[in-house]
């Protein structure tokens, strides 16, 4: 009986082993990417990557990671396994954010300088267009079924809808004023969107591309100004969605169904970019000024674990 | 004497603490509000204060009142261990301390009876205590509860040995407020209790070296590792240590031809 425990035990931890995952983080300071080890929360190795790195993405076959590389004004192509460069993309100029298609053929960049997205056709290394949008374009998705961009504007406070059959705007939402980062629910039925100076989280429906929910956030012993929203996300089932507060050193949960909130977890400081692990059973989260990533447990909701990665954490990205 | 001699000596002694124990629903209910007002009040008004640092045995951010837990812990023990010794100096005054001390049995061996009787009612004012912060949202572990329990009884004969050492010096009931004072105040506030090391090592460096070498800072770190299923073996060393000197001294203290019975005029 006892070697039947350990066995299952050994075999337990093998599986474990096996379903490791790595997570990639953009450190905005140290001009590097951190690889992190969650499942043993820890650091495994920091590389060069470029001037200032931000936004990072994989691809969907997980072979390729996109970086921001703000100060060199490009988006580097990383091989995710050897970590070596492979080629560049043309971002035009200081690119924050973007979001890669479904498909993973499409890049969507955000120029915050220049009032508009660009879109890179990732194959021919080639910028595809261009589309003139609000002003200080930010926060920017692909929905899941690959019909729509929609990238919002800090300053204009609207949420530009592009389709992506024609590449033009095809609709504008008003929402509350410095919206940062938005999400699609999988379905693709719902844009969630953060605006950082009102507080507030807001859910759009994508068919009428209307508001129908605006959540605020409130933390016992935080001021209000202090809860500034950035990073979301949403769980594939929509049973519940995360929102990284900033300043408030929290991650809002919110019940995707009835959109009330119902925790909120400590993380580090200035808790920026949020990503899941690929079964959805972790959270990641870029704690800014605190130089780490907090690991959360989803089934507990608990945080698990802080590991000290570089200076300033920003993006986040993980391979299975 | 026999064995079943002793085992019947130090369960009478246990039961008798624990029938007064909960016979004196008073004494329960404020062992328990004390530190519960410590929780809901103190630690929520400090509440965004902390959470600069991770220190061990945490592994990520915490709030406040996560982090004085073990202290209040530390606290029900250190009231209880200070509890016991009020009620052998009330025993003492009543006359129940010669009928103890006249059994056959040796005296170091009544004093340890004494003292786990007393650690064992600490232990479950402690297990109340947490299952009450359980619902506050102050989780650790599973197995940290199952890993706490040699931690207290250690934790709990240690300051119960420091009760019975001072009871030895206190001649009457009255003096029980110095005690107060002098002990328990301190000792509670030159502690990890209430601040982690580095914190008071900002403010104060003699503060910091007092904070480190009061046992009870030690008590409530092994309490703490503990409860998160960590093992703090400088704290376990220091704890033990710190029983045994206080144990010692306690029995000397209790012995009629030597200690300081002699000098207050026997029990």
């Amino acid at each position: 009986m006892k070697k039947n425990i350990l066995g299952l035990f050994l075999t337990a931890a093998l599986a474990a082993t096996v379903q490791a995952e790595t997570v990639f983080v953009t450190l905005e300071k140290d001009n590097a990417l951190a690889i992190v080890d969650p499942i043993a929360g820890k650091l495994i190795k920091t590389v060069e990557i470029g001037q200032r790195p931000r936004g990072i993405s994989i691809s969907p076959d997980n072979k390729y990671l996109y970086v921001a590389v703000s100060d060199d004004n490009t988006i580097k192509i990383i091989d995710a396994d050897s970590l070596k460069e492979t080629g560049k993309l043309p971002s035009g100029e200081d690119p924050e954010t973007f979001a890669l298609n479904p498909v993973g053929d499409k890049l969507y960049v955000s120029n915050e300088d220049d009032s508009q997205v660009t879109v890179i056709d990732i194959k021919r290394k080639k910028a595809a267009k261009q589309i003139k949008v609000g002003v200080e374009p930010e926060g920017i998705a692909v929905s899941p079924d690959n019909l729509w961009v929609a990238s919002a504007s800090e300053t204009t406070n609207m949420v530009h809808w592009i389709d992506t059959k024609n590449n033009a705007i095809v609709e504008n939402t008003l929402v509350d004023p410095r919206p940062r980062a938005l999400s699609f629910t999988a379905d693709s039925q719902q844009l969630w969107v953060t605006s950082e100076m009102a507080g507030t989280l807001m859910v759009l429906d994508v068919k009428t591309k209307q508001i129908i929910k605006t959540v605020r956030f409130d933390v016992q012993g935080i001021t209000s100004d202090k809860i500034q929203p950035v990073g979301v996300v949403i769980d594939k089932d929509r049973k519940r969605g995360y929102v990284a507060l900033g300043p408030a050193n929290r991650v809002a949960v919110v019940n995707a169904q009835t959109f009330e909130v119902e925790k909120y977890l400590l993380v580090g400081q200035r808790v920026w970019n949020l990503a899941f692990s690929p079964d959805q059973k972790r959270l990641y989260t870029t704690n800014g000024t605190s130089n780490d990533i907090s690991i959360i447990d989803l089934d507990s909701q608990t945080v698990i674990k802080s590991v000290g990665v570089g200076t300033y954490p920003w993006g986040v990205a993980v391979k299975p | 004497m026999k064995l079943v001699h002793y085992w019947r000596a130090m369960w009478g002694i246990i039961w008798r603490e624990l029938s007064r124990f909960v016979t004196q629903r008073e004494r329960f209910i404020s062992a328990l509000v004390r530190p519960l007002v410590w929780l809901f009040v103190f630690a929520a008004g400090f509440r965004a204060a902390l959470g600069l640092a991770i220190t061990p045995p945490y592994e990520t951010y915490i709030l406040y009142e996560v982090y004085i837990t073990p202290g209040l812990i530390g606290m029900i023990q250190l009231f209880n261990g200070m509890q016991s010794s009020l009620s052998m100096v009330y025993d003492r005054e009543m006359g129940s301390m010669r009928i103890l001390m006249v059994c056959p049995l040796p005296r170091w061996f009544l004093l340890l009876s004494k003292l786990l009787a007393g650690t064992g009612v600490s232990i479950l004012q402690v297990y109340v205590f947490l299952a009450i912060a359980w619902f506050y949202d102050i989780q650790a572990p599973w197995q940290g509860y199952l890993w706490i329990m040699p931690a207290l009884l250690l934790s709990g004969l240690m300051l119960g040995a420091l009760g019975l050492l001072l009871s030895s010096f206190i001649k009457q009931l009255e003096n029980f407020a110095g005690v107060m004072n002098f002990v328990i105040f301190p000792m509670f506030f030159m502690s990890t209790a209430l601040y982690p090391l580095w914190k008071i090592k900002e403010s104060s460096a003699l503060l910091y070296h007092l904070a480190q070498y009061n046992p009870f800072s030690q008590a409530v770190e092994l309490v703490r590792f503990a409860l998160y299923g960590q093992f703090n073996s400088h704290a376990l060393i220091y704890t033990f240590a710190a029983f045994v000197v206080f144990m010692v001294a306690a029995i000397i203290g209790y012995n009629p031809s030597k200690g300081m019975m002699m000098r207050k005029g026997g029990a």
